[in-house]
């Protein structure tokens, strides 16, 4: 068996990409952009689930199921931001967060 | 269902009973119909209570009736009446009577009006039965809500500004109220009993020294903001000058007696020893305020800012009684109280009689009206003869029972400052007939003044019945007077321990 | 005898009024002034009866007038001492007020059926007649100095009532309110020196105030105040509310405006009856003066001759007929008040007390009768003013013959009532202030002087041109002038020292010709002059007035005083207090209320920034936080 690779080096990747999506969640003012943060975070949990079920459970499944699930509602999520962002964006012809705040007043 | 819970029942049903009237003739009809109850129930209650005292009953409340009402607190709706509270309710009785006949023509949303005036009213008789602090307190807020809607939305000028004003100091004072309620509360063990928000509960209890020095102050500024107690009397003129006449009537005439009750009922009876030693500093802002109020008023050109100077001075004078602390003085600060009720809704009934003629308030745009309106215009000059204190008028009564009483005082501090009081007598005349030569007498200064037609029925029920019961307490006053002094004993007997020893 | 009736003497006016003032508009006119009268003469004669039964048909055997109340009853109970009475105090003072009040009263009603006859508000003035009669005749039957403070009061309203009576007259309102005002600030000094003596003594009952065996004077009170007793403060300042009714120096200014009410009014109010209210109420308290504070009777003395003199020469120099009549007035009164200033108690000793209540006696009389027959004249030819007068003696020839024989009366010519009455204060004064006693002298010329001045302007002189020829009044108005005429002529002959005197005991006084004849001579002198000066128009007046041009012009104008009030009152304390006092509420504590309202506001939309309502900039406290929170815990953990 080869050199198994150290779990560390998954969880380095998957805090990375939690970082990445969460500074990009704060910072980004377009929409689509905040939507892709979010899906980083979302992936970023899921390769933690997927990891750790592989290297301290590795005879179950829930790992990997919480993964499928997750990518599932995603996309089902992913779809419905879209299609409120083409909403806005008719409405307002602009998906800037900061900008669209007609409903704080 | 023991007589004086119909006190509130009445203006309940009344307020229910309106919600399904469907036209202004109606709504008026139904309210005056049941404060017509509310005063026959008033006048019943005058009479029992003397019939009662007369056959021999000296119990220091009368009617009591207690019903626990959250019973891990201690809580509980415990009513009963004395003189003072029996004065306070007649008083209410008769100014909210007049108040529905002086708002007869309120056409803007007149049910939300009259239910909210009668809510209003709920709380003001609630509070005078109450003698557990909690239910007092529940009511006295039940009397300041309803102000806020009646000023913001019926009233005129700056409405917004004024009921906001108006509803933030009075709310700054409850919230002082309750701190001293409370604090009054928790030390209310200090006999070994539990813990009891009953005022005759309380007052057979000492509550400590160092307590009472912290909760004295608060409660007497709390209940003192309503009064007006200087400088916090600023909502007054604002409040006044933007609300509808009916609210004036029943703002000035009775919730200002709030603050004189409370401070006398719960403050001074409560916490005889820090209001003994704290006197003095009260003395000095209400003495001032007297005097102040009354140079105020000179000046004003509005006449409702007229007449909310002078109940700042006249109200003043009460809580200076109040704290003259002997019997006399007290007995006339409650005598004062109803016959300033009397007048200063008088007033404002007449001035928003004028006022629906004029429609202007600022005098020197008015002159001569007593030719036009002569009904009116002598009513407003009984009203202002009532006020600078004519004998054979209440007024008279009342700031004679508080000179001559607060004169007797040991003290010479007291004394001096009594004279100084005294002095406003000047002033007030110097502003009534200020007012009653500009806007009464001379000349008419408008010809459009000659259209005006003077006083309607319901305007002349208003005005009769309030110059009625101020002529008669000017006139005979024993029995008022009488009424009064036998249920002072208690606060005097309060008030000798600590002042003799 | 029983005398409870007489609760019916004042409570008869009350009813009138009640009456009158509730029918007003609603009954003719006519109808209400004979209502009025009729009342008015029902109380006319219960009082003459009384004044009979008190004064002739006293029990057996009694030396002294006894004080009777007659009824008594409590109105407000205030400690366990001091409590309020209403009721009727029967003693000779009172009972010679009533007849006095009374008469004159009555003689105003009849008169006012005439004089008021087709004016507005006619049924209005006969009830704030009967206000003020009900008032008036109230204090001076008051048991107690408490009710006299009510009635004084009320006498007070109703005067301002009737000043004001031509409320759309602008001067008429001004001038109600100046009386009210100044009246009012007197009382201040009435109410606070009744406090001081209710404190003193613990009661307000006059006849136990005023008992010279009583404790209050024979103990008097330990307590000072400022270096004196608390007894002369509280009657000093008694004084001052009875200075201001009677329009002593320096709170006389209401007086000569007060002249704006109709002249009647002139006559009841302002000249016979509310205007003696100061020198009743000294009267009333007299023993206390006497025995408690001689200090401060000293001070009514002399406050008193000032003001004779004082208004004397300015009497001499106006042209207004009222305002000539109202400063004889306050001079007169002037003398009443000098005359108690003199006086002592017991027998002889208190002649200047029965001097005092003797001239206002016939005072009422004849300065009525000045009055009402100014008032025929001031009908006949519609001015006030004497200027636009003159041979008036050809048309008015009863108005002439009476207005002459009250002049007489009042400069003090026998065999007229004013003689003796003036006669009596001399001869008090001589035996006690020699230096009050030449002033008396000096106003004696001058009165005799300003009336004779009056009289020839009127009625000799030049015919004027009149609108209409002046024509006599109708007997309903000359009726009352006959009458006072006569009481003016024979009053002078009631033997007063032994019905009204100090201690209620006869005695015996008689006129003292050495002091009688040079102010008889002095009065005559002062007609002279007069008659030299005015009878016909010959220009010497005006060479005099030239010559004395300072004194002239500063009595014309009254000696400035109502510019020193002015000053005082709108520069000083309207400008000073009152606009300061209103400025201090608006802007100071008004604003301090606002002020903390505005910084709350502040600090919360300062603050309001923190809720954007922007998820990313919560999201970014949340990560922040969570990353404090964690190194925070890890640090813990660690160390």
């Amino acid at each position: 068996m080869t050199a198994v690779i150290p779990l560390h080096y998954f969880l380095i990747v998957s805090t990375l990409m939690f970082f990445i999506g969460i500074y990009g969640f704060l910072t980004r003012k377009n929409l689509i952009t905040i939507l892709m943060s979010v899906e980083l975070i979302l992936n970023s949990v899921n390769i933690n689930f997927v990891a750790f079920n592989r290297y301290l459970f590795p005879g179950e499944l829930q790992g990997h199921f919480f993964t499928l699930f997750i990518i599932a509602v995603a996309a089902a999520e992913a779809a419905v931001a879209i299609a409120i962002i083409i909403s806005v964006y008719r409405r307002f012809t602009n998906i800037d967060v900061e900008r669209v705040d007609t409903m704080k007043h | 269902m023991d007589f004086l819970t119909w006190f509130v029942i009445v203006p309940s049903l009344t307020v229910i009973g309106i919600v399904f009237t469907k036209n202004m003739k109606q709504t008026r009809l139904a309210a005056a119909l049941g404060m017509s109850v509310q005063l026959i129930l008033a006048i019943c209650l005058v009479f029992m209570y003397l019939a009662e005292r007369r056959a021999g009953n000296t119990a220091e409340m009368l009617f009591m009736h207690t019903h626990s009402w959250f019973s891990s607190f201690n809580i509980t709706y415990s009513i009963g009446v004395d003189g003072i509270s029996v004065a306070m309710i007649m008083l209410t009785a008769v100014i909210v009577f007049t108040g529905i006949f002086a708002s007869w023509m309120v056409d803007f949303l007149s049910r939300e009006f009259f239910i909210s005036l009668i809510l209003l009213s709920t709380g003001v008789f609630g509070f005078f039965i109450s003698i557990d602090l909690f239910t007092m307190f529940l009511f006295y807020e039940v009397a300041v809500i309803p102000m806020y809607l009646l000023i913001g939305i019926w009233g005129s000028g700056p409405k917004e500004y004024s009921a906001m004003k108006l509803t933030i100091m009075l709310m700054g004072g409850s919230a002082l109220l309750l701190v001293g309620l409370l604090g009054i509360y928790f030390n209310s063990n200090a006999g070994g009993g539990a813990l009891t928000f009953n005022i005759l509960d309380i007052s057979k209890v000492n509550i400590p020294i160092e307590a009472q020095r912290f909760f004295f102050p608060m409660t007497f500024i709390g209940f003192g903001i309503l009064g007006a107690l200087f400088p916090f009397h600023t909502w007054s003129p604002d409040g006044h000058a933007s609300a509808p006449t009916a609210v004036s009537m029943l703002h000035a005439g009775v919730l200002m007696k709030l603050g004189g009750y409370g401070a006398f009922r719960v403050a001074m009876f409560l916490m005889p020893e820090a209001a003994h030693e704290m006197a003095w500093i009260f003395l000095l802002l209400t003495g001032f305020s007297v005097v102040y109020g009354a140079f105020g008023a000179i000046f004003q050109k509005d006449l409702k800012y007229i007449n909310a100077y002078s109940s700042v001075s006249h109200c003043g004078l009460v809580l200076f009684a109040i704290l003259m602390m002997n019997k006399t003085a007290l007995n006339g600060a409650v005598i004062q109280m109803v016959s300033h009720g009397l007048m200063t809704a008088l007033f404002f009934a007449l001035i928003g009689m004028i006022y629906g003629r004029t429609h202007t308030r600022m005098i020197n745009e008015m002159g001569g009206l007593m030719k036009v309106i002569p009904f009116l215009g002598v009513c407003y000059v009984i009203a202002g003869l009532a006020s600078l204190g004519l004998p054979g008028l209440s007024g008279f009564v009342a700031e004679m029972t508080i000179f001559v009483g607060a004169f007797q005082h040991a003290d010479s501090f007291h004394r001096i400052l009594t004279i100084a009081a005294a002095s406003s007598i000047v002033i007030t005349a110097v502003y009534i007939l200020r007012v009653v030569g500009i806007l009464l007498l001379g000349p008419v200064k408008n010809d459009h003044f000659l259209t005006f037609t003077d006083a309607k029925w319901y305007e002349k029920v208003s005005t009769g019945v309030l110059i009625a019961t101020i002529a008669g307490i000017g006139l005979a006053p024993l029995w008022l007077s009488d009424m009064i002094n036998d249920s002072l004993n208690p606060v005097i007997i309060q008030l000798s321990q600590v002042i003799l020893p | 005898m029983d005398f409870s009736f007489t609760v019916w003497i004042p409570l008869l006016p009350l009813i009138l009024f009640v009456f009158l003032g509730l029918t007003s508009g609603s009954i003719r006119p006519k109808i209400s002034g004979y209502i009025g009268t009729a009342g008015m003469t029902i109380t006319t004669l219960m009082s003459y009866f009384v004044a009979y039964q008190y004064f002739f048909n006293r029990p057996a055997g009694s030396e002294t007038f006894e004080k009777i109340i007659a009824f008594n009853t409590v109105w407000l109970n205030l400690t366990e001492k001091l409590q309020i009475n209403l009721g009727v105090l029967l003693d000779p003072i009172s009972v010679m007020m009533l007849v006095v009040i009374t008469t004159v009263s009555l003689m105003v009603h009849i008169y006012s059926i005439g004089y008021m006859n087709g004016e507005k508000g006619y049924s209005r003035f006969f009830s704030f007649l009967s206000l003020f009669s009900f008032s008036m005749l109230g204090l001076v039957v008051a048991t107690n100095i408490f009710q006299m403070y009510i009635c004084w009061e009320l006498v007070g309203v109703s005067s301002y009532l009737l000043i004001s009576f031509y409320y759309e007259r602008p001067t008429a309102v001004a001038a109600g309110k100046k009386a009210f005002i100044v009246t009012r600030f007197a009382d201040l000094g009435f109410l606070i020196g009744i406090l001081l003596l209710s404190f003193v003594s613990g009661t307000f009952d006059f006849v136990s105030l005023t008992d010279p065996q009583g404790a209050l004077i024979t103990q008097g009170s330990s307590l000072t105040f400022m270096g004196l007793s608390v007894m002369t403060w509280a009657l000093v300042l008694i004084f001052m509310g009875g200075a201001g009714k009677s329009a002593m120096f320096p709170l006389h200014i209401w007086l000569p405006d007060a002249m704006e009410g109709p002249t009647p009014v002139s006559a009841l109010i302002h000249a016979a009856t509310m205007v003696v209210a100061g020198v009743y109420l000294v009267a009333r308290l007299f023993p206390l003066y006497v025995f408690a504070a001689p200090d401060a009777l000293t001070i009514v003395g002399y406050v008193g001759g000032i003001t004779s003199l004082f208004a004397a020469v300015i009497a001499c120099t106006q042209n207004d007929i009222k305002r000539v009549l109202a400063f004889s007035t306050m001079s007169q009164i002037g003398y009443m008040m000098l005359a108690l200033g003199v006086s002592g108690y017991g027998d002889h000793h208190g002649l200047g007390f029965m001097a005092s209540m003797f001239h206002l006696f016939t005072h009422a009389m004849f300065k009525a009768l000045l009055f009402l027959a100014a008032g025929a004249i001031i009908h006949a030819v519609h001015s006030n003013f004497m200027t636009e007068m003159g041979g008036l003696r050809k048309y008015l020839p009863i108005t002439h013959i009476t207005f002459l024989i009250a002049c007489l009366t009042i400069a003090g010519i026998p065999p007229f009532s004013g003689f003796f009455s003036k006669d009596e204060i001399l001869t008090a004064a001589w035996e006690h202030d020699k230096f009050l006693f030449f002033i008396e002298y000096a106003v004696a010329g001058l009165t005799a002087f300003y009336m004779f001045r009056l009289y020839f302007n009127v009625f000799w002189g030049k015919d004027r041109h009149y609108h209409h020829t002046p024509h006599e009044s109708p007997l309903v108005m000359t009726g009352p002038l006959m009458f006072l005429a006569a009481a003016s002529m024979f009053t002078g002959f009631i033997p007063f020292s032994s019905l009204v005197t100090s201690d209620s005991k006869p005695f015996e006084s008689h006129i003292e010709w050495m002091i009688a004849i040079p102010s008889i001579l002095i009065g005559v002198i002062g007609i002279l002059v007069a008659m030299w000066f005015y009878k016909k128009e010959n220009g010497i007046s005006e060479k005099m007035a030239g010559g004395l041009k300072h004194l002239y012009k500063w009595s014309y104008n009254k000696f400035y005083m109502d510019e020193v009030y002015l000053f005082v009152t709108k520069k000083i304390i309207f400008n000073n207090i009152s606009r300061p006092a209103a400025w201090f509420d608006r802007h100071v504590v008004d604003g301090t209320m606002n002020g903390i309202a505005s910084v709350t506001n502040r600090t919360s939309s300062g603050i309001k920034g923190f809720q954007s309502g922007q998820l990313q900039k919560y999201g970014f406290v949340f990560v922040s936080g969570v990353i404090i929170l964690v190194f925070t815990f890890i640090y813990i953990w660690f160390n």
